[in-house]
């Protein structure tokens, strides 16, 4: 039986000493799709998409990789199916570009961890993919916002996942490199991959995903379409009032048009 | 050519750490408040005709070497692995507070004359001074556990909390006791590394051994690390054990090293920091170059505070300090010039 790349059945977590909660939540991430994974700050977007990391462990549920539980499998296991691209990674250690993609090959290595040729093919490859390949002998602290958001996305994808989860990639960039960013996701995808990305900017999810999942207070309240989700009735109940959708001139995609002045209300977890 | 590590390279690093080191190593005990003569101290070793010479450079400069070599070695490696687990520049084996208590248990044994005892190779306060180690190491872990390992933000707070707590406790100590006992105290603080003889290094490898072993077996971890522990789980990285490893070698050899040679301070901060300019910062190589790098300083640090002023000594953490803060502040004055 063909296994969904990633499923969540009813996960739900509480950090200590906070009232917040993710409510226990469900959900799936299919094969040749990107899930956006939207919502207002505190919504739990992150939380969740950790736990689908196993960068969290959740209090009750369990989560299915490739029909695997991911609490029965070791980092390294996991490693080689998902990979995961948190927020703000960075370092003070000044590495040069190809060792961070090299890093990506970790769940590969034993012992002291040297590339074979096949892993530096790898790395080569992901470098090409990822349009970072000229400069490869770099430090990382060289290069600007948008090319090393997308030196990242080659670490990851260089362990060659099955699942790739991301938080916020695009969220410092300007918009040229934002698409560009989505642009090489979208290549990705198209060779098969599941992409969830959790993303705050509703617009660029609506330009790229595929499906939606929506978060308001902890909770999974809408997943489906673009259509289903992006609608101004479903927006004000969660962003508060003044959210209009109109439609984008050449894609035909809904895009949200905020409205000044419109109130919103304060959500528990900042 | 690459930048990535390849066993070549990694071979070819540690071949010219590993020469530096012994080129130091076999030079340093020639020099001291008496010059020994080569011919006289081959000559002993090769026909057994004893000579003074041969005996203060077997039983009094060997060991003394040796002991420089292994405390700033330690030192070193224990700093480097840290500044990357605290995801701090600034990180160095003291900041977990293990001097803190290893000098409250000096203090005291120094205090109490009547404590002085000897067991086996360790004197009374080698083994206060291990005592207060132990102490400061499992207080530390038992306030930073955390559902997902080990806080590292709590580590850093409770170590500089129990800096200022045992501040407090030596301070007070020191205002109880005679004012003869505070010249020996003061010296002990100071770090120095003339207590030695075979015995008392034999004590120091059951400490260092294990700690240096642990700490070297997480260099390829330690890179991921680097990023942050949620880029290092993504990657696979098992970062609870790592961290906890890492927590537990740093501990082992700072206190191995502190309980004979005082809190000698720089080593840990500066020469990882060094390594990295040198030869990049891939911490499989970081962290053995640095055992030999700050091995071979501590080790010359040391042969300046032998001659400078023979035939008296200074102690070597002042010679450190002298060296080492100016080395540190150029490095920091270049980094501000790039960025």
């Amino acid at each position: 039986m063909d296994h969904k790349p990633l499923c969540a059945e009813g996960v739900d977590y509480q950090y200590a000493e906070s009232d917040w909660q993710l409510f226990p939540a469900s959900f799936s991430v299919m094969k040749g799709e990107i899930l956006g994974i939207i919502g207002p700050n505190g919504s739990g977007k992150s939380t969740l998409l950790k736990i689908a990391a196993r960068a969290l462990s959740p209090k009750a549920g369990q989560v299915l990789l490739e029909g695997k539980d991911m609490g029965k499998m070791n980092r390294r296991e996991i490693a080689r199916r998902l990979a995961y691209l948190p927020q703000n990674a960075e370092s003070h250690l000044d590495y040069a570009v190809e060792e961070v993609v090299a890093m990506g090959r970790f769940p590969y290595l034993k012992g002291p961890g040297f590339l074979s040729s096949h892993d530096m093919d790898v790395v080569t490859r992901c470098l090409l993919q990822t349009e970072t390949e000229c400069y490869r002998e770099r430090p990382l602290s060289r290069l600007s916002g948008g090319e090393r958001q997308r030196v990242l996305l080659a670490s990851v994808i260089a362990q060659e996942p099955k699942v790739l989860l991301l938080d916020e990639p695009t969220s410092a960039l300007d918009i040229h490199h934002q698409v560009r960013f989505f642009t090489l996701l979208n290549d990705l995808v198209a060779g098969g991959l599941a992409v969830a990305v959790v993303t705050h900017d509703l617009n660029l999810a609506s330009l790229f995903s595929d499906r939606l999942l929506l978060l308001k207070g902890g909770k999974i309240i809408h997943q489906g379409s673009l259509e289903e989700i992006l609608k101004s009735q479903i927006l004000r109940e969660t962003y508060g009032d003044g959210m209009e959708i109109m439609r984008h001139p050449t894609t035909g995609r809904p895009v949200v048009l905020p409205t000044a002045g419109s109130g919103s209300h304060e959500e528990g977890k900042s | 050519m690459t930048a990535i590590l390849t066993p070549k390279r990694f071979a070819l690093l540690m071949t010219a750490y590993a020469l530096l080191a012994l080129v130091i190593f076999a030079v340093a005990p020639f020099f001291g408040s008496e010059s020994l003569a080569f011919n006289n101290v081959v000559d002993a070793l090769f026909s057994h005709r004893a000579h003074v010479d041969a005996d203060i450079f077997f039983y009094h400069r060997i060991p003394r070497v040796l002991l420089a070599f292994l405390v700033g070695g330690s030192l070193a490696v224990a700093g480097g692995a840290l500044q990357v687990v605290l995801r701090n520049p600034l990180a160095e084996p003291f900041i977990l507070g293990i001097a803190g208590g290893g000098a409250v248990g000096a203090v005291i044994a120094i205090s109490v004359p009547g404590l002085f005892i000897r067991a086996g190779p360790f004197s009374s306060v080698q083994l206060l001074t291990l005592l207060g180690c132990i102490i400061c190491i499992g207080g530390i872990y038992w306030l930073a556990r955390s559902p997902l390992g080990i806080s590292m933000t709590t580590i850093l707070l409770a170590g500089v909390t129990i800096n200022i707590l045992c501040g407090a406790a030596i301070l007070l100590v020191r205002y109880l006791v005679s004012p003869h006992l505070l010249v020996a105290m003061d010296r002990w603080m100071m770090g120095g590394l003339d207590v030695v003889g075979y015995r008392e290094l034999s004590a120091l490898l059951p400490l260092l051994l294990p700690g240096l072993a642990l700490l070297f077996m997480q260099g390829h971890a330690l890179n991921q690390l680097a990023f942050g522990e949620e880029m290092a789980v993504g990657h696979g990285v098992n970062v609870a054990s790592v961290q906890k490893q890492v927590f537990l070698g740093t501990g082992l050899a700072t206190a191995g090293a502190v309980s004979l040679a005082g809190p000698i301070g720089f080593v840990g901060l500066i020469i990882p920091h060094a390594v990295r300019r040198l030869s990049g910062v891939d911490h499989r190589v970081v962290l053995p170059a640095s055992f030999c790098l700050g091995g071979a300083f501590l080790t010359v640090c040391d042969l300046v505070a032998r001659t400078v002023v023979a035939p008296t000594e200074m102690p070597v953490g002042i010679i450190t300090a002298l060296v080492g803060g100016p080395v540190f502040l150029r490095i920091l004055l270049k980094r501000g010039k790039v960025r």
